[in-house]
Formats: C-alpha cells, sequence, structure tokens
C-alpha cells in the first residue's frame, strides 16, 4: 500500500516525460524515478505520520505501576517498555528489555540478562538497577499496586540482586506461577531520572496532556527496537489520542475518517459500518470474554427455602443450561459474530482451553429429563416442583447493558418452552453489585467477564469456594459441596507448581467439573471486533489488549492520511 | 385555534383506539419472536418489520402505546389527588401549615427525581410479573410526581382562602372540612384539571426516560421507552427510518396534548 501511493505520482511523470524525451533519457528518467521511489517509501516507512483514535475515558494515572483502568492501560502499553512481552497473535511470550531470563526450579526466583546500550527517552542509561527499582516499588505495600499484587503469592518481601548493569536476579518469598509472562505488565520505571514516569523505554513518549480531552504521543526518540533492515522504530511519528466516552461520536468520528481506528466495536456498528465498507472491519474471532447466567446458591440468601433447593440442584441448572439455544443467542444478539460457549475458558486461549469440552447442545427434552429426575413436571404448559411450587423466577441484570438484556429476552422465551416462567430485571449496575455481592438478594443474575489474562491463575478469586468473587455462593468457610471441595484443590495444585503440563491438567479437570455442575451456565464467547481505516498500513487486529495497535511500533500511516491532517 | 384542537383531540382518540384494537390489528402479539427474521425491514408480514430479537414491531408500538397513554392518566390521577390533598389543603389552611408545605414541596422538588425513581425502583422486590412492573412503574411516577402540582395549587388555595366569597362564607358560620369541600375545592377544579392533563405527558415523558435507560417496563411488555430504546446508535436516520415510528407518535401524541391544553387551561 505504501508502495503503491508513493510509486503513483512518478508513474505519472514518466508518462510525460516519453513524450518529449529521447528513449535513453527516459530510460535514466525511469531509474532515477524508480530510486526516489525506494527512497519515499524507506522515508514513508520511517516517518509514518499521526494515528489517531479514542479512548473512552481520561487516564487515571500514568504511574505505569498504579495502572488500574482501560485509558491507563493503553498508555501504558504505548509508553511503558517491558523485560518480556505476550506477542498478541501467538500468545507466546518473546524477549524484550531481557534478552533471556531463567526460573528457578522451587518458582521462586527469575534471573533476567538485559540487553545493553539502551536508554530512557530522556536519556538516562537502562541498567539492572532500574529492573529493581521497579520492582522493589512494584512491591512496595504502601504503593497499593494491582501489577505488585499479582505477584504476591505468600507473605515477606521480595529480594532484588543486581549481578552487574546487565544481570539482575529477583526473588521471591513463595513460588509465584507462571512468572515470566507477569512481566507483560511491568513497565520499568528509571531509578535514577528525575522526569519519573515520563522517563520511558517504549515506542512513545507522552508529549503533552489535556485533561478531560487529548492526550499526545510522540515518538521515543532513544526507543532501542530497530527493524529487519536496521530501520528505527517505530514507524509512526505521533499518536493523537482523543478521550471520547460516546461510542456513537466515535463511530461518526471514524466514518468521516477523523479517527484512524476503533479498538473493540459492538456487533450493531460493526454490521452497520460493514455493510457499507468491509473492508475496514475486522472480526477476529472469539475473545477471552464470556457471559453466563448463574443462579443464587448462598445458604443465607432472603430467598424461598424451596427456590434455594432448585437453585443448589445440579440436574436443574442442567437442565436450564440445555434449554437455552446458545446457537440463537449467538445468531440474534451477535448477528453471528460470537460462538457457544463451553466454560470460563475460550477456545481461543490455545493453551488452557479444555479441547474436550463440546458446547451444551439446545435439547428440550433432555431439559425435562433432567427436571423430571427431581421431581419436576409438567402441568398446563406450567414447570411445577415435587411440592408443586411453580417454578419462577427473576433474571436480573445490568441496566444498559443491551446485549444482555437481549440475551435476557431470548432465555426467557427458551424457558418458556419447559414451563418455566423467567421475569426479567434491569437495575443499575450498583444496586444489582449490592445485590449480588453484599445482601445476596437475588434469585438469578446474567452478567460476563472481562478476561484480560491469558493464565487462569487470575482466576483463583472466582473458583476458590472461600473467594470473594465465587459469585453463586461466596467466602465459603468449607467448601459446601465435593465438587467446590474438588476445584479448590485442583486450583491449589496448579497454584503450586510451574509445570505447565501439570498445571494444565489441573486446570482441564476443573474446567470438566465446571461443565458437569454448571455454577455458571456459560452463554457465549462474543468475538473481539474492530476497525481500521485503510490508512493504517501493518495492523492485524487480534483478540488480546490492546487489540488494533498491539504493534503499534510498527504501524504506519499513507501519504493520504498524512496529508488529510 | 379551535379546529386545530379538534384535529388534536381526533388525532389522540384515533391512537387510542388504534392501541385498544392491538389484539385485532396484531395478533401476533408483543412477545412473540420471529427467530429467523431478526431486524428485519418492513414487509407484508410485519408492516413496521422486527426488532432486534425478532418481534413484531407494529405490534410492540400498539400494545407500547395502550400501555404509556393507559397508564400514564392513571399516574396523573394519583399525583394530582396528591397534589389536592398536600397543596390544596395546606393552601386552605394556609398559616404555619402552609409554610411547612410549601418548605416540603420545595425541598421535593429540588431532589433529582431521576436518581429518586432509579433508587425506588432498585428497592422493590425483583421477582414481579411484567404486568406488576407496569403498574409499580406508574405508581412509582404517580407517587413521586405530585410536588409541582402542589405548589400550584398551594398558590391557588391559598387566595381563595383570602377571597370575598370565602370570608362571607365564614362570616356566616360556615368553617372546617365543610367549607374546604362546598366552596375552596370546586373554585380549585379548574386548577386541579390542567395540572392533571399537564401531568399526562410528563408522565409519559418520564417513563420513556426511564425506559430509555433500561429501568421501565419489563420485557417483555413493550412501552414507548422501551421502543425508543432501539434508536440509541442509530447514527443515520435514513437507514431504517421505520425505527422512528415509535418517536414520531410520541411526537405527535405529545404536541396534540399540548395543543389541547389551552393557555387559559395551564394558568388557570
Amino acid at each position: 500500500m505504501i508502495g503503491r501511493q508513493s510509486t503513483s505520482p512518478s508513474l505519472v511523470f514518466l508518462f510525460r516525460a516519453k513524450r518529449g524525451i529521447s528513449f535513453s533519457s527516459a530510460l535514466r528518467a525511469t531509474t532515477l524515478l524508480l530510486c526516489l521511489a525506494f527512497v519515499a517509501t524507506t522515508a514513508i516507512a520511517q516517518n509514518g505520520g499521526d494515528l489517531r483514535f479514542c479512548l473512552r475515558a481520561e487516564p487515571k494515572t500514568f504511574d505505569p505501576l498504579l495502572v488500574d483502568d482501560d485509558a491507563s492501560l493503553a498508555v501504558r502499553y504505548l509508553t511503558g517498555g517491558v523485560l518480556a512481552r505476550i506477542n498478541r497473535q501467538t500468545q507466546a511470550l518473546e524477549p524484550e528489555l531481557a534478552e533471556s531470563w531463567k526460573i528457578s526450579a522451587d518458582g521462586k526466583q527469575i534471573s533476567f540478562k538485559l540487553r545493553r546500550g539502551i536508554h530512557f527517552s530522556d536519556g538516562t542509561p537502562f541498567t539492572a538497577e532500574d529492573v529493581a527499582f521497579t520492582m522493589n516499588r512494584a512491591m512496595d505495600p504502601a504503593l497499593h499496586s494491582s501489577t505488585g499484587d499479582s505477584f504476591r503469592s505468600g507473605p515477606g518481601a521480595i529480594v532484588t540482586k543486581v549481578i552487574s548493569p546487565e544481570q539482575i536476579t529477583i526473588r521471591f518469598p513463595a513460588p509465584v506461577v507462571g512468572l515470566d509472562r507477569m512481566f507483560d505488565q511491568v513497565a520499568i520505571m528509571s531509578a535514577h531520572s528525575g522526569k519519573k514516569e515520563r522517563a520511558v523505554l517504549g515506542p512513545f513518549v507522552v508529549a503533552e496532556y489535556k485533561a478531560g480531552s487529548s492526550l499526545y504521543l510522540e515518538r521515543n526518540p532513544n526507543y532501542w527496537k530497530k527493524d529487519s533492515q536496521g530501520r528505527r522504530l517505530p514507524y509512526l511519528d505521533s499518536i493523537h489520542l482523543d478521550i471520547q466516552p460516546n461510542r456513537d461520536v466515535e463511530m461518526l468520528r471514524f466514518k468521516r475518517g477523523e479517527l484512524d481506528l476503533i479498538n473493540t466495536l459492538d456487533t450493531d456498528y460493526f454490521d452497520r459500518l460493514g455493510s457499507a465498507s468491509p473492508q475496514l472491519v475486522h472480526d477476529a474471532g472469539p475473545s477471552l470474554d464470556s457471559d453466563f447466567v448463574w443462579f443464587n446458591q448462598v445458604a443465607t440468601a432472603p430467598i424461598p427455602e424451596y427456590k434455594r433447593a432448585w437453585f443448589r440442584s445440579t440436574n436443574f441448572r442442567r437442565a436450564m443450561s440445555a434449554a437455552i439455544n446458545r446457537e440463537d443467542v449467538a445468531r440474534i444478539v451477535f448477528n453471528g459474530h460470537a460462538q457457544p460457549a463451553v466454560g470460563p475458558i475460550s477456545p481461543s486461549n490455545k493453551f488452557w482451553f479444555n479441547s474436550n469440552l463440546k458446547p451444551i447442545a439446545y435439547n428440550i427434552q433432555a431439559a425435562l429429563e433432567l427436571l423430571k429426575a427431581d421431581g419436576f413436571h409438567l402441568q398446563n404448559g406450567a414447570l411445577l416442583d415435587k411440592s408443586n411450587n411453580p417454578v419462577e423466577f427473576s433474571l436480573a441484570t445490568g441496566a444498559g447493558s443491551k446485549p444482555r438484556e437481549r440475551m435476557a429476552v431470548l432465555i426467557q422465551e427458551d424457558l418458556g418452552k419447559i414451563g418455566v416462567k423467567v421475569n426479567i430485571v434491569t437495575l443499575d449496575f450498583p444496586s444489582l453489585l449490592e445485590r449480588i455481592s453484599q445482601k445476596f438478594n437475588y434469585e438469578a443474575v446474567i452478567l460476563g467477564f472481562r478476561n484480560v489474562d491469558l493464565d487462569p491463575n487470575g482466576q483463583m478469586n472466582i473458583w476458590l469456594s472461600s473467594a470473594e468473587n465465587h459469585a453463586w455462593n461466596p467466602k465459603q468457610k468449607a467448601p459446601e459441596t465435593a465438587w467446590e471441595a474438588e476445584i479448590d484443590k485442583l486450583m491449589r495444585a496448579q497454584a503450586s507448581t510451574s509445570d505447565p503440563k501439570k498445571r494444565k491438567q489441573s486446570f482441564d479437570r476443573v474446567q470438566q467439573i465446571i461443565y458437569e455442575q454448571a455454577p455458571f451456565i456459560y452463554l457465549v464467547n462474543n468475538n473481539a471486533l474492530s476497525a481500521v481505516s485503510s490508512s493504517v498500513a501493518g495492523a492485524t487486529p487480534g483478540i488480546l489488549f490492546p487489540q488494533t495497535y498491539w504493534n503499534a511500533e510498527r504501524l504506519t500511516m499513507n501519504g493520504t492520511a498524512s496529508a488529510r491532517r | 385555534m379551535k379546529a386545530i384542537r379538534v384535529f388534536a383531540c381526533v388525532i389522540i382518540v384515533a391512537v387510542c383506539a388504534l392501541s385498544l384494537a392491538a389484539g385485532w390489528l396484531a395478533p401476533d402479539g408483543y412477545a412473540r419472536q420471529f427467530r429467523e427474521t431478526p431486524g428485519a425491514p418492513p414487509s407484508r408480514a410485519h408492516l413496521l418489520g422486527t426488532d432486534e430479537v425478532g418481534r413484531d414491531r407494529f405490534a410492540r408500538v400498539l400494545y407500547g402505546t395502550r400501555i404509556s397513554l393507559l397508564l400514564a392518566p392513571a399516574a396523573a390521577l394519583i399525583s394530582t389527588a396528591l397534589a389536592a390533598l398536600v397543596g390544596g389543603l395546606a393552601g386552605y389552611l394556609g398559616g404555619i401549615w402552609l409554610k411547612l408545605a410549601r418548605a416540603f414541596t420545595d425541598l421535593f422538588l429540588s431532589l433529582p427525581w431521576l436518581f429518586l425513581l432509579i433508587t425506588v425502583r432498585a428497592l422493590l422486590p425483583l421477582n414481579v410479573s411484567p404486568l406488576a412492573s407496569v403498574l409499580v412503574t406508574f405508581l412509582i411516577l404517580g407517587v413521586l410526581g405530585w410536588a409541582a402540582s402542589a405548589r400550584v395549587l398551594s398558590t391557588s388555595a391559598d387566595a381563595l382562602r383570602n377571597s370575598d366569597f370565602v370570608l362571607q362564607a365564614r362570616a356566616s358560620g360556615l368553617d372546617g372540612p365543610r367549607l374546604f369541600l362546598i366552596h375552596v375545592l370546586p373554585n380549585l377544579k379548574p386548577v386541579l384539571y390542567a395540572q392533571f392533563w399537564i401531568s399526562i405527558p410528563v408522565f409519559i415523558l418520564s417513563e420513556a426516560n426511564l425506559g430509555v435507560l433500561g429501568l421501565g417496563v419489563a420485557e417483555p411488555l413493550p412501552s414507548w421507552g422501551s421502543l425508543l430504546r432501539e434508536l440509541e446508535g442509530l447514527i443515520s436516520f435514513r437507514e431504517e427510518p421505520w425505527r422512528l415510528v415509535p418517536l414520531l407518535l410520541l411526537i405527535v401524541v405529545m404536541t396534540s396534548f399540548q395543543i389541547l391544553l389551552s393557555n387559559e387551561e395551564v394558568t388557570a
């Protein structure tokens, strides 16, 4: 695309030349122009213009260790330099500032060999001391760093040992599962620079920030990486980030050509844009996110005892699961841009997904059989339990989420076919959260998880029966069911070893139990949808954050886009 | 001017009649999902197309109109009755009662009503049928929407209390509830009527606001609010103009109500 843009004017000139000049002159001119075209191509790759897109909220911090929101995460990704980076396409861990690393057999220690001759954006040299400074700061309890928290596997402090300017060893008080991959989130800070977090090792630096309006990133002149032809990265001159929470406005501006990409698109927008300009939209396949329904199984919840008995019955939950037509949910709610979900791990998570599990088939007969085993029976089209209580429950969700409201409407009709009456309730999110996490005053809920971590260890706070986010029955003093006890055991087992095979084995079994017991009735994994303008070259949208600009350092803008601005 | 009021009246009556004939005009009902044709454009089978989950939009508009148009007057009745009780009585009693009522009304008016509605809605039990949710929504609107009318009524009642004919009635020995019922209340009637008619479009819009936030009438029942939610994300009206029908209907009905309410009634 770059070549095409740059050679077009040359061909026009050549055509004019042929009319009045001799063949040899024309040949010389052609050679000269081809050389110019090559130089122009290189120049465009070197000076890739200004990329423009929206952040949907104000970044809460520029301190890379305090990042907790999407906007700050985006800024950290574009400006921060890390020791190792997860390739967003292959999902493999690749060396960055560290040339290599080694994890000790006990999983408590990691040793890095760092690259030489790297400087921060302000010119300060990068050494092992910076890594030590960053890790010590991240693990400082007073800082309350969520980045540091993910390394906290046991009580005690970390020990950093700077062996030489290029070598460092970090020792943790207890084994840390998936230790090396966690460094994808640790942007190294300078121990000596007076600019603090403004001195960065990533491809871009924050040049200007207008609160509530925009953020302007410029190319880091000291960025260490070069492409295969020895050209210094990044290609782009700058990135302009507009803070714009309104998705309609974002879409309109993209259509007008004022923005170059939209990182995550809703299905409606995707189809509308795709119908007019199919080349601009990208469906990267199932994302790591999932939506699901769960029933309240809390022993002290203020719900009738007979309903608690339904919700605690595996047969009841499995019957509800079998009576939901997931294919229809994917087709109608997400216009086909979703896949029926199997469990907590999306098929896109290549290593951790248990491929032996298949989506639960829509089968009303099977659902009725399961219910019959528990004494449920149909009477005049209504399902009654063994004490003749009509099966009726409320299904709550957060107001404002159209996909979830539509899913609830489909589920309402699907369950109506087996005689179950579902009352849909939409609540403002804080009220819903209070009901499901504090008062437990609800019956069934439809919500979802936005997964950003490939490693299931990040889901410990969901699957352990003692966890706060064990949504269907949180904070249990001791596991109330045998299968929850088994999940506890397996989750602890996978967290206590650094052997990926053993960990996978344990988590495969966890997925199997969740599939069989259906504490969460998984519905769909929606696809990662994005839009990239034709003025951007080199974008290959993926499923992992940041979907469209994960390779920002290699993106370029064509001439049209540069001229436009 | 008279002709336009007749025209507005005809429109309201026609819309009401159409909504009451929904069962006959749209026999498929508002809840049936035609899953093979979600988001379909208008056709002979579906005059206004289908919504995102394949429900007939024409049926939903008719049933939604029925709900919004029939229950808004009910809510207006509740709020006007409450306003008469608080405002009318305080104005009639005067003195400290009037001051207290005005302070209370001002306090009530200063509350952010939308958040109040959301809070009250969130406190209600979850497991209620869609029909009950409709009644609850409009009941909340009626119970919370009395303050503005009460302010107007208290002023009118206060003026009546000091009027010559009330003074004369009082001088003749008439006092207490009898004076209020025989002389004050009948003279408050025009204000009460005006407040009632003014409240109807306000409640229709309030329900629409709640519906747009997803906090109004529960699925699968339609209302104008839930129908207007379909317009979210509609960037170009030219793409699917039939989706604008609920909005146009709302505008037409609201305008008709405004035309019907002449200046004298509003300021009575």
